[in-house]
């Protein structure tokens, strides 16, 4: 009895793994094909020797108005920018909201997660207006600073501050004559470190394949990773391997940080589950 | 104390207000004075020629009496449907599968949760392939089974399963996570008594383990609800960039509608009341969903 039903289990996870992982199995494959073998049926399961070719392509003149490196360059630096200060604001503002006693302490909270319900769609016309009247439509400011705050992210914190942290801790010192800053800096900060770790990973991920907010505000000339996508995918469809050669590198640095934080991010994912 | 009383009062009271400030400054300004403007544009005239004056509620009722809205509401909510429904069932079998001792535990979890690294962009570039009329897999093995090419862009069906494949597979992963972790918090001894009173697997599955992570389960679907109602680039890029979404706007949904009145017909207050409606929509399909978990969990007991 037992062996017949946990064959059907493995075979399901297997499907189900296989299903999940294709398609990114398959991106890989094109991006080292030729645009010759695409369409073919049977298709080409193994990779090719053209992946070297297609990036040159990529960043050569043929495909100059996706404008890939400048892309790469602006997410790269976004998304670090936007990593630190929403890591560094939030671990701030959670361990204020779970351990500093203040008035007004739980209505602000609630504000905060209030917040969080809002679709961001909401608000991208007036923000465009915004950035309109700060000129800063087509600069890189203009996806970085709106993001540098996240509600998201404080609360995150707070709940990992709240079990973090042990009140002894703030107490002993306190009596040593630490500042509040000194003790965030002292005490919190390095009892916060694997929630901001998870906290980082998301926001860097999130930052990276942010699309809405920078093609309604940047031009093709100055574009993020997924705008020139976007790009890619509109100006030269016909083209499939140049396509996928650069979503494939587009993709590359998040996989690399998925395989070496993975398990972290799993955990976070589920310890956010279980307390919700 | 070593220190002068007046700074450490003011460390004592006044530090925890400087350490939210910068969230609650920075959030005022691009968070809160956005959505309170949109209100405010959604109700005048405002196009690319200029800010006309107040037009009280005319651009809601406009919207309520064109035909493209409701198409593209229709769109996104059967889109939610079938990106919703497959998806979170496929994450509970999962889950109840990853919640046995298993060989190669990591292994699975890693690769189900493989498709979140990707972005919205890349998957609809691959998918957009996949799904190809001419060059694509699926119609190739569709071939297989004796079954003509389909332009899966061209229909309202076609293109709507194609659009939700996109977001099941990229979600599934993430939700069946979310569904373990609720599952392992389920004490081992509650099973054990269904055990001995002969309750079988499926029993155990529908009695303890679906009631117990209930919260698990209204929360993937109310973030699924929020992510179906803002749904954008799966089918702008299924279109190739296009954000009428197909030539009879048979995939449009109103997240793109928004986006054509906003930025290519320049129609702010226009698009400011679509945002809105985006809004209360996504409010009204939560109330009814909640009402709807309400009433199952009294149904059962």
């Amino acid at each position: 009895m037992r062996q017949p039903r946990n064959a059907l289990v493995y075979l399901t996870l297997l499907v189900s793994l296989v299903l999940s992982v294709f398609p990114l199995y398959w991106l890989f494959v094109v991006a080292t094909r030729s645009n010759d073998v695409v369409g073919q049926f049977p298709p080409p399961l193994v990779p090719g020797g053209n992946l070297g070719d297609n990036i040159q392509r990529l960043f050569g003149p043929e495909a100059e108005e996706a404008h890939f490196a400048r892309g790469l360059l602006n997410s790269a630096i976004a998304s670090v920018c936007v990593t630190i200060s929403v890591v560094f604001f939030s671990s701030l503002a959670g361990f204020a909201f779970a351990k500093l006693r203040f008035r007004g302490r739980n209505a602000l909270l609630i504000s905060v997660l209030a917040t969080m319900m809002v679709p961001v769609q909401m608000g991208i016309v007036p923000l465009y207006m915004v950035m309109v009247k700060l000129g800063w439509q087509n600069h890189l400011q203009a996806v970085i600073v709106p993001f540098l705050v996240s509600a998201f992210g404080v609360f995150l914190m707070r709940q990992y501050a709240e079990r973090a942290i042990p009140d002894e801790l703030i107490e002993a010192a306190r009596l040593d004559g630490c500042t509040t800053f000194g003790l965030f800096v002292r005490v919190v900060a390095p009892a916060l470190r694997p929630g901001a770790a998870v906290l980082g990973l998301f926001t860097f991920m999130g930052t990276w394949n942010e699309f809405l907010w920078p093609l309604a505000v940047m031009e093709a000339d100055n574009p993020t990773v997924q705008f020139s996508l976007s790009q890619l995918a509109t100006q030269y469809y016909t083209d499939y391997t140049l396509m996928f050669t650069g979503t494939l590198i587009a993709t590359v640095p998040l996989l690399l940080v998925f395989i070496l934080f993975g398990r972290q991010l799993i955990s976070g994912i589920m310890d956010g589950a279980v307390r919700s | 104390m070593t220190r002068p009383s007046r700074w450490n009062r003011f460390d004592l009271h006044g530090s925890p207000y400087v350490f939210i400030a910068p969230f609650f400054l920075l959030f005022a300004a691009f968070g809160l004075f956005p959505l309170l403007y949109t209100a405010w544009v959604s109700l005048r005239s405002w196009d690319l020629t200029g800010d006309a004056g107040f037009v009280g509620l005319d651009n809601y009722s406009r919207l309520l009496g064109d035909p493209d809205f409701w198409n593209a509401l229709v769109n996104t909510l059967g889109l939610l449907v079938l990106a919703t429904i497959p998806q979170l069932l496929l994450a509970l079998i999962v889950a109840a599968m990853l919640n046995r001792p298993l060989r190669a535990l990591l292994l699975f979890r890693l690769g189900v949760l493989a498709p979140i690294v990707t972005s919205v962009a890349a998957v609809a570039i691959v998918f957009g392939q996949l799904y190809g009329r001419d060059a694509g897999l699926v119609n190739g093995l569709l071939g297989l089974v004796g079954v003509d090419p389909i332009d899966w862009q061209a229909s309202k069906t076609s293109s709507w399963i194609a659009v939700s494949s996109m977001v099941n597979w990229r979600w599934m992963g993430y939700n069946a996570l979310i569904y373990l972790a609720a599952m392992q918090a389920i004490p081992r001894d509650l099973y054990e008594a269904a055990q001995i009173d002969g309750a079988g697997a499926i029993r155990q599955f529908r009695n303890i383990t679906v009631p117990l992570i209930r919260p698990a389960l209204i929360f993937t679907v109310v973030m699924s609800i929020i992510g179906g109602m803002q749904l954008f680039t799966e089918p702008l890029l299924f279109g190739q960039g296009d954000v009428s979404g197909g030539s009879l706007r048979q995939f449009q949904t109103i997240a793109m509608y928004m986006f054509e009145q906003s930025f290519q017909n320049f129609d702010y207050g226009y698009g400011s009341a679509v945002a809105w409606m985006i809004f209360l929509l996504t409010v009204i399909v939560g109330v009814i969903n909640l009402l709807i978990g309400r009433r199952l969990r009294g149904g059962t007991q």
